[in-house]
């Protein structure tokens, strides 16, 4: 890890729980991700995946610890950082061009309003909405809105777009449309991209690197999983990669059987040099830090 | 044969209002029995007694005074007799005044309830306490302090309209979208035209039905502060023919305090259909 793009240097997130208490979420969570790179977080509900993309888009404070990106340490939201949220949150009141022009004109407040709206044209024409520009979200179909709420981040031109499980309130064929757009214009334009998710064949179409944390409270970030896939993969042939099954099945075991164990288990999880595996053909193969991983006993027994 | 739903609707509307005139025709036909009298005794009586007509006019009645009306609507004859369009527009002058006072003040105090939850604690007592009190029970406390009945009578508009629009411009502005404020956020918007920009557009039909039920009690208001306050306006009208023994007169100042009311009423319907978004 070289070059640390966006760097999460040990955050926690407590809330007071119920008799005085404090319920910690997550603590001494730390993830960083390169220049251009997709990284996809799965795990189970409540483990804090959304606190944690929120506490990267500014929206959320960590109860300790700091966020640096692109070597800034992170204070409220920014413009570099763009969200697109589950809901899309497009503004009902304003026409497509109106809501992807809102964010334009934020970002540029002495463009004039003809350069706001060829600028935004520009992404609506990326996602494939032209033609549409003067429809209100009403009018629109749950993937055209998220296209819209895409169009939107990207025309900011983010360092970086945050994704809360985009896509997870659409329909699985207009899933998979979505899908291979957020690729090919990730690919197109080297976004930096977090993104989280539940879906596990999405994270492995989309991501080159896939976080995975176990359940909370108490959420640790477990393993970052590389993915082993060709970047030139299709959502078509995917399955048929030799290398897919193990990952898949990787990713499944985690989310199944050790997500929940994992505290139990592993007693020397250091949080700081969380292990990547990248599974190949037979058994992942640990490729970083040369660290022993205690095999998982229950696992064993499976194979 | 079926007709379209609103024509149908309109029919029964039509067939209703004419069962209704004719039943009113019909109750007050002259049809009492007369007492013989002397001629100038009988000039006293008038002709509920010398002809047996009802005291409650007929539909024909009203008809043909309202026309009376309708012809010279701003004539003005001195303090007492002035045309129905001349206390018209006084009455719906004082609710203009009073109502758009309580919009300046109630929407801005309202944006500030809505987007401070200690703001809105601290004044919560406050709007508890005065919001039920009954507008015309200020009434003498405005004329005391202001010393002038008129001003006394915008101002108790002002104080009734204001509730609704205070509360509900609280209610839509706190409950703006969390998720269209993050967008807001995401984008750096400043707080200011974050207000014009998010908040007031999410929160403008909340904002527009408070000012809707608010024109409605200023316009049920207004008569009775201008039968206490006297002078001028529909309420005085309709408090004057009362001692005038005028229920022609009276019939019609109900008819047209109705009308004014629905008209006012569907205006606001029309902002605020302008101003609702569909999800």
């Amino acid at each position: 890890m070289t070059d640390k793009f966006i760097s999460i240097e040990g955050i926690a997130r407590r809330y007071p729980g119920a008799g005085g208490g404090t319920t910690t979420v997550f603590e001494d969570f730390w993830l960083s991700m390169t220049r251009g790179e997709f990284g996809c977080v799965i795990g189970h509900s409540g483990c804090g995946k959304t606190t944690v993309l929120n506490i990267l888009a500014g929206l959320d404070e960590p109860s300790e610890g700091t966020v640096i990106v692109d070597g800034q340490g992170i204070e409220g939201t920014s413009l570099d950082r763009a969200v697109i949220f589950q809901s899309h949150a497009l503004l009902p009141w304003r026409t497509v061009l109106g809501n992807v022009g809102y964010a334009v004109s934020s970002k540029w407040r002495k463009w004039d309003r003809a350069r706001v709206r060829a600028h935004a044209q520009k992404f609506i024409d990326l996602v494939g909405l032209t033609g549409s520009e003067h429809k209100h979200p009403s009018e629109l179909s749950g993937g055209m809105k998220q296209r819209v709420g895409i169009a939107r981040a990207l025309s900011i031109t983010p360092k970086i777009m945050l994704m809360d499980e985009p896509f997870s309130a659409l329909d699985a064929l207009t899933r998979g449309t979505l899908q291979d757009e957020v690729r090919r214009i990730c690919l197109e334009t080297g976004q930096t991209t977090f993104m989280i998710t539940h879906d596990v064949d999405e994270a492995i179409f989309l991501a080159d690197k896939i976080f995975l944390m176990t359940n909370g409270p108490g959420a640790v970030l477990a393993e970052i999983v590389e993915n082993p896939l060709p970047k030139e993969r299709g959502r078509i042939d995917l399955h048929r990669h030799p290398y897919y099954y193990a990952l898949r099945n990787h990713i499944v075991d985690f989310l199944v059987s050790r997500s929940k164990s994992f505290a139990a288990e592993v007693t020397e999880h250091d949080p700081r040099h969380v292990p990547t595996v990248r599974p190949g053909v037979g058994e992942p193969v640990i490729v970083s830090p040369p660290r022993v991983v205690e095999p998982n006993p229950a696992q064993s027994v499976a194979r | 044969m079926t007709l379209s739903l609103r024509l149908r609707a309109a029919i029964v509307s039509i067939v209703l209002f004419a069962a209704f005139l004719g039943a009113w025709h019909l109750a007050t036909r002259s049809s009492g029995t007369t007492a013989a009298m002397s001629p100038e005794y009988a000039r006293l009586m008038g002709l509920t007694a010398t002809q047996g007509k009802s005291a409650m006019p007929g539909p024909l009645d009203v008809g043909a005074k309202l026309w009376e009306h309708l012809k010279r609507p701003f004539y003005d004859n001195g303090p007492n007799d002035k045309g129905l369009g001349i206390q018209l527009a006084y009455s719906i002058g004082r609710v203009g005044l009073g109502y758009l006072i309580a919009v300046v003040v109630a929407i801005p105090l309202g944006f500030m309830i809505g987007m401070s939850p200690l703001i809105s604690r601290a004044l919560d007592p406050f709007i508890q306490l005065l919001k039920p009190i009954s507008p015309l029970a200020w009434m003498p406390l405005a004329l005391y302090t202001i010393k002038d009945s008129s001003i006394s009578a915008i101002f108790v508009i002002f104080i009734c309209s204001v509730w609704p629009m205070l509360l509900n411009t609280a209610f839509g502005v706190a409950s703006v979208r969390k998720e269209w404020i993050n967008v807001a956020r995401t984008l750096e918007v400043g707080t200011i035209r974050r207000a014009f920009t998010v908040i007031l557009p999410a929160a403008a039909p909340t904002i527009l039905t408070g000012m809707r039920i608010s024109i409605g009690i200023a316009w049920l208001v207004i008569v009775a502060a201008e039968m206490l306050v006297g002078g001028t306006g529909i309420g005085y009208f309709v408090w004057n023919e009362w001692n005038n023994l005028s229920i022609t007169n009276v019939i019609i100042a109900i008819l047209l305090i109705g009308l004014v009311g629905m008209l006012l009423d569907q205006v606001l319907a029309r902002f605020t259909r302008m101003v609702t978004f569909p999800e």
